[in-house]
């Protein structure tokens, strides 16, 4: 459809402004992440004072270096990484069979099953009966409250359930069933080979929450060995600042001193730790992004 | 003869669960995963009737009926509570809700491929930053002495503002701060909508010589209305529930007046406090509002427009 050709004044104007605008969408969303990045490599003296307003000024790697010096930084990556890996494969190996089963329209009791899931979308116990759970089941400070109570999303179900509804030929079924194949192995041979954009999808969404969650870590984790990286970059960039908000000058001897020291510490690393924690990110999120789309966008058309 | 068609169909189900057994094995760990992490914890909910003794059980404590209801009911912070709560959340309706929209729509209309490309990328990037940086980067951006924010403010000739530390900025940096991180993100959906719109509406409308502006408002705006009540439906539902994580890491004593909600309450109550029981009931008492927000807005949905969630 090429309509340059009787495109009126009015539809020029429009698009002109369309463009401004969109432009200026992008540069609101893409300054405070430049404004970071110059930041974690600039002198902090240039950054506190305001000299630094988009390139690096000052040009240090010292933030960077005390971030790699720092063992609770480094710790608490392993860990991050661990419980990423960990709780994805959980997730992908409770949510996919589910999604698939629920997807088979000769499922007897499916909306049962479906109900008995949503359900819980709109109505729960609550944080402290969940946490009386964890508690009793002996969870609390075991790697296992990190990734069991996530174990599955109800609307990564329904997103993978509709994809396999959708893409999933019923012709394919039909004939693995006449030639006797079981389910097994029809949904590891055929249908898991044929679903990589969704594997790639639910991967994604659900390896983000789990390098980028703090809240259970926050209730149920008390030993530092276990602490994943984000309630370490609490400590760094949440706690550290708001103590120097608060407290001001009423904090007296040593006990300020080793706190301005931390904090000083705190504001040479806080826009690098931003990046360090975001890197890996930002690194998977170009390879996976046409897959994401592609999932979010099936999962919710026909949802 | 009725009864031997009925014996039919019940057999031909027992033949159809026999044969795909291995579909409920897929779904076996699933289902144990949602009643052992979901319902036990709905079970569990009793205690906010009871009061409960770690060392008693659920349902060894005793029985108290709605005290701790009425307790917090009656506290002086309850008022305070239920406005921050309903406060935020509709401020972040408000304004989050209609801005993926319009983006959506503009997007959709730059049909450029490489720009419209980027547009897209760039926007949905925030969305993946981590609420702790997200509070670590509002704090160091907002903060009177060294934020990029007040700098601006202060070239421009006015006097740095205390974001954090005044009650009156909490909702609107909570709410700005959101809606930067999440408006790209949340036009997915709507973009898909309009992936969806019949081409041919457009052509017969530019034939009548409709600008794009009418053919966005007559058009596009409206096959973007059941993804909107949708939404909209589950947005009000979660009303009461505003996402605290972000809440809790931006709260301080000094913005507590405007930044105490009911699910940072639960949490500070319940988990730090102890007092399981007294949360409970607030916990239970937000999630029955919930769901009954949910359910009266799904049916004026259904009234009013035909599209609902069920």
């Amino acid at each position: 459809m090429n309509s340059a050709i009787n495109e009126t004044k009015t539809d020029k104007i429009f698009k002109v402004f369309n463009y401004t605008f969109l432009l200026l969408a992008m540069v609101i969303v893409l300054y405070p992440l430049i404004y970071i990045i110059s930041a974690s490599v600039s002198d902090p003296s240039a950054v506190n004072s305001g000299e630094m307003w988009l390139f690096p000024k000052g040009f240090t790697l010292e933030g960077y270096e005390l971030i790699f010096q720092n063992d609770l930084i480094w710790k608490g990556y392993l860990n991050t990484i661990f419980y990423t890996v960990l709780g994805t494969s959980i997730n992908l190996l409770f949510t996919l069979p589910a999604a698939y089963a629920l997807s088979r329209k000769d499922l007897v009791g499916r909306n049962i099953f479906m109900g008995i899931f949503v359900f819980t979308m709109f109505f729960g116990g609550g944080l402290v009966p969940s946490y009386l759970l964890i508690k009793s089941l002996g969870l609390i400070d075991t790697i296992w409250a990190m990734v069991l109570p996530n174990a599955v999303a109800v609307w990564n179900l329904i997103v993978a359930r509709v994809f396999f509804q959708v893409t999933i030929p019923k012709e394919l079924e039909e004939a693995a069933e006449i030639d006797g194949c079981t389910n097994m192995k029809l949904f590891v041979k055929v249908i898991l080979p044929l679903s990589t954009p969704i594997i790639a999808v639910m991967a994604l969404f659900y390896g983000v929450g789990h390098w980028n969650g703090y809240f259970n870590a926050m209730i149920y984790l008390s030993s530092k060995e276990l602490y994943p990286l984000q309630l370490v970059l609490r400590e760094i960039l949440v706690l550290q600042s708001m103590t120097s908000d608060m407290a001001g000058g009423a904090i007296s001897g040593s006990v300020a001193e080793a706190q301005n020291s931390k904090e000083e510490l705190a504001q040479i690393i806080k826009y690098g730790v931003m990046i360090v924690s975001t890197l890996p990110i930002i690194i998977v999120y170009p390879f996976l992004q046409r897959y994401f789309v592609k999932g979010v966008m099936i999962g919710s058309v026909k949802g | 003869m009725l009864l031997d068609a009925k014996k039919n169909v019940r057999k031909k189900k027992v033949k159809k669960i026999l044969r795909n057994w291995e579909l409920y094995l897929f779904l076996l760990p699933t289902l144990a995963y949602f009643i052992i992490f979901h319902y036990i914890p709905m079970y569990g909910v009793q205690i906010a009737f009871k009061d409960f003794v770690p060392s008693n059980g659920i349902w060894g404590s005793e029985w108290v009926g709605f005290k701790h209801f009425t307790h917090f009911f009656e506290s002086y912070y309850f008022w305070d509570l239920i406005k921050n709560t309903l406060g935020i959340s509709t401020y972040e309706l408000l304004v989050g809700f209609p801005l993926p929209i319009i983006l959506a729509l503009a997007i959709n209309e730059a049909k450029d491929g490489l720009f419209k490309r980027s547009v897209q990328t760039i926007t949905y990037a925030p969305h993946f930053i981590s609420v702790v940086v997200m509070a670590g980067m509002i704090i160091a951006f907002l903060s009177p002495a060294t934020g990029v924010i007040n700098h601006l403010i202060v070239a421009l000739g006015f006097e740095p503002i205390p974001f954090m530390s005044d009650p009156a900025w909490f909702k609107s940096v909570y709410v700005f701060s959101g809606v930067w991180q999440g408006t790209g993100w949340g036009t997915i959906i709507y973009l898909a909508a309009l992936a969806g719109v019949d081409q041919q509406q457009h052509e017969a409308a530019i034939v009548d010589g409709a600008s794009r502006l009418q053919r966005i408002w007559h058009i596009n705006i409206p096959s973007l209305v059941p993804t909107m009540i949708i939404l909209l439906i589950l947005n009000v539902g979660s009303i009461l529930s505003v996402s605290f994580e972000k809440i809790l890491l931006l709260q301080n004593p000094l913005n507590m007046d405007s930044s105490n909600v009911i699910a940072t309450f639960v949490y500070k109550a319940g988990l730090l406090d102890a007092q399981y029981s007294f949360a409970a009931a607030v916990g239970l008492f937000n999630s029955v509002i919930s769901a009954i927000l949910l359910v009266v807005v799904n049916q004026i949905a259904k009234k009013k427009s035909e599209t609902s969630l069920w």
